[in-house]
């Protein structure tokens, strides 16, 4: 456990040297203020409360911004120590491989979490200044923090995978870019196609909801938004959000960072320095 | 005494290349041996696996007792690489606290230890604004952590001064006086000289010689050169008395001859008497040997 906690204080610092944690932090802040200005224009018809509408946005906002900023921060991970040349000596360590790994995940997963929370933070107190009531919806910013998190912990782990498996960081920065474009953008593009050409079919009744529970940001999105309730006020495909129960999207969110995570150890054991 | 290396017989090839060929030694407690070898000879190769960092082939590998990589020789064993490096961004101070964390042991002996090395001016300052000496130094430091009973250093000495170099084997001195054994390479063969214990030849990924100096200079039994100055205009007389002995440029005799011929050959020049003005009794020297050694396989 100590070697974990000193891995993960070593590279906390790194990252603050290297000033990801101020990018991080300031590219939350900055679109979950203007998501939250954007949101606060009078939406008329829609029957819930200013801070649901807020949380459903963050919560778009999220699927993009958390993966991208995970992967930014892993790719480095195991590359970077191949390409300096510091991972012989400190596999000579009584160190495992495992423990590197989740000391590293320990200080990434912190800036996110310290990301998250005073963007979301930023948003929340925007929404509260303008309608004091919106305090009652604090508990689905809670559960869209902790998501987040745990959504950052699955890109996270699956960034040290590729970097494992690159050993190089340019190789690795490539494989990031194609791995977000594939399961943020492109992800979600098919599913839609599939959704138009089958018309109310087979697929969106049966497949689709596999479809969204197998991909960690399709996941996040449809447990932040059923949830909160705020399916109504959330187009396209978190449309189908409700016809997933709460607990199978919430065990996707769980399962995928152990997944990613036992898929980078097994790339980080085949590296040999 | 057990041996705290032991390695029977051991070969390792990458594809085409055999980086090492049935290679066999043993290393006790307290002792230093200096691992030689041209580039490319195996020596790092040979590290990498006393470390459990590469696979090998065949042979046998105990360290302390254990596999060599095991979570047991891990904590008995300290290495510095070759090109040691470190995360630019770091201060000297923070790496090695973060190093002695790993190991178990107190982060604030970080400043001691930076300071036998001589870098406590500099321990605040990011490893990315240090020369490779300065590195070099940082890697020492890590590697005197916890006091480990196996030493593996992969040219330790590169990129440090004379002054430090000699700063360097004295640490090394304390060391083996308290039992670690260490395993250095390096191609000063000066130094090696006067600081290890043995020394091991390797050559294209055979290990050719391993013994004290003496032994090597006992198995090399290279000729030893005499260097004679004559009296004032006496060369040419000289030179007529020892038709074997050939006249450099700067007007001295230059014999070579085996170690056993030498005391009569001494004898006779110096019965001679006031032909001879001086006379030198050259050894040969660790290059001499070295090279012996290490060029009899065509290398
Ligand atoms: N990872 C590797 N892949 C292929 N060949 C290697 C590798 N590492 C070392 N070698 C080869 O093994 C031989 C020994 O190398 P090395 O142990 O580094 O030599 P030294 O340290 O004595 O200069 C060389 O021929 C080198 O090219
Ligand atoms: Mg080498």
């Amino acid at each position: 456990m100590s070697c974990i906690l000193a891995t993960a204080a070593s590279e906390f610092r790194i990252a603050f040297r290297n000033r990801w944690v101020l990018i991080a932090t300031g590219m939350m802040v900055l679109f979950a203020l203007v998501l939250a200005a954007a949101g606060s224009a009078p939406t008329g018809d829609v029957d819930v409360d200013r801070l649901s509408v807020t949380v459903a946005s963050l919560t778009s906002l999220a699927v993009y911004l958390v993966p991208l900023l995970a992967l930014l921060m892993s790719f480095d991970a195991v590359a970077g120590e191949v390409e300096r040349g510091t991972l012989p000596l400190l596999l000579t360590y009584p160190v495992s491989r495992l423990q590197i790994l989740l000391g590293k995940l320990l200080a990434h997963l912190a800036i996110l979490a310290l990301a998250v929370t005073l963007g979301y933070g930023a948003a929340l107190v925007m929404a509260v200044w303008s309608d004091p009531g919106a305090i009652q919806g604090i508990g689905s910013m809670v559960r869209l923090i902790w998501s987040s998190v745990l959504l950052g912990a699955t890109f996270l782990g699956a960034g040290y995978a590729l970097s494992a498996l690159a050993q190089r960081p340019s190789g690795a920065a490539g494989l990031a870019v194609a791995l977000w474009l594939v399961a943020v953008v492109l992800y979600d593009l098919a599913l839609l196609a599939l959704i138009v050409t089958d018309g109310g079919g087979v697929f969106t009744t049966r497949a689709l909801p596999v479809a969204l529970l197998a991909n960690p940001a399709d996941a996040f999105r449809v447990f932040n938004l059923s949830a909160g309730q705020a399916v109504a006020v959330a187009g396209g495909i978190g449309g189908a959000a409700g016809a997933i129960p709460l607990w199978q999207s919430a065990a996707s969110l769980f399962v995928w960072p152990l997944l990613a995570i036992t898929l980078a150890l097994a790339a980080f054991r085949k590296v040999t320095p | 005494m057990t041996p705290t290396l032991t390695i029977s017989q051991l070969t390792k090839r990458f594809q085409s290349v055999e980086a090492l060929k049935q290679v066999s030694l043993t290393l006790a407690p307290g002792k230093r041996a200096a691992l030689l070898g041209h580039n490319g000879a195996g020596k790092s190769t040979m590290m990498k696996i006393i470390l459990g960092l590469i696979p090998f082939d065949s042979g046998e590998v105990t360290v302390c007792g254990e596999a060599p990589g095991s979570a047991a020789a891990r904590m008995q064993v300290a290495y510095l690489p070759e090109n040691v490096a470190f995360h630019p961004a770091l201060t000297g101070e923070e790496q090695i606290r973060h190093y002695l964390s790993l190991r178990g042991e107190n982060p604030r002996l970080a400043t001691e230890l930076l300071a036998r090395v001589g870098l406590a001016h500099a321990a605040r300052r990011r490893i990315g604004t240090y020369s490779k000496g300065m590195r070099q130094r940082v890697g020492l430091a890590q590697s005197l952590i916890g006091r480990p009973r196996l030493l593996v250093l992969d040219e330790p000495t590169s990129g440090l001064d004379p002054v430090s170099r000699r700063d360097f084997y004295d640490l090394l001195d304390g060391l083996s006086a308290d039992g670690t054994a260490i395993l250095l390479s390096s191609h000063v063969l000066t130094e090696v000289e006067a600081r290890t214990d043995s020394i091991l030849i390797l050559s294209g990924g055979q290990l050719v010689a391993e013994g004290t100096l003496a032994d090597l200079r006992a198995q090399a039994a290279l000729p030893i050169t005499l260097l004679v100055r004559p009296a004032e205009g006496r060369a040419i007389s000289l030179a007529a008395v020892f038709p074997e002995a050939t006249i450099g440029s700067d007007g001295m005799l230059r014999f070579s001859c085996p170690q056993a011929d030498k005391l009569p050959l001494l004898a006779s020049i110096t019965a001679l008497g006031p032909e001879v003005a001086d006379l030198d009794v050259i050894p040969p020297s660790l290059e001499d040997i070295y090279s012996h050694f290490s060029r009899r396989d065509g290398q």
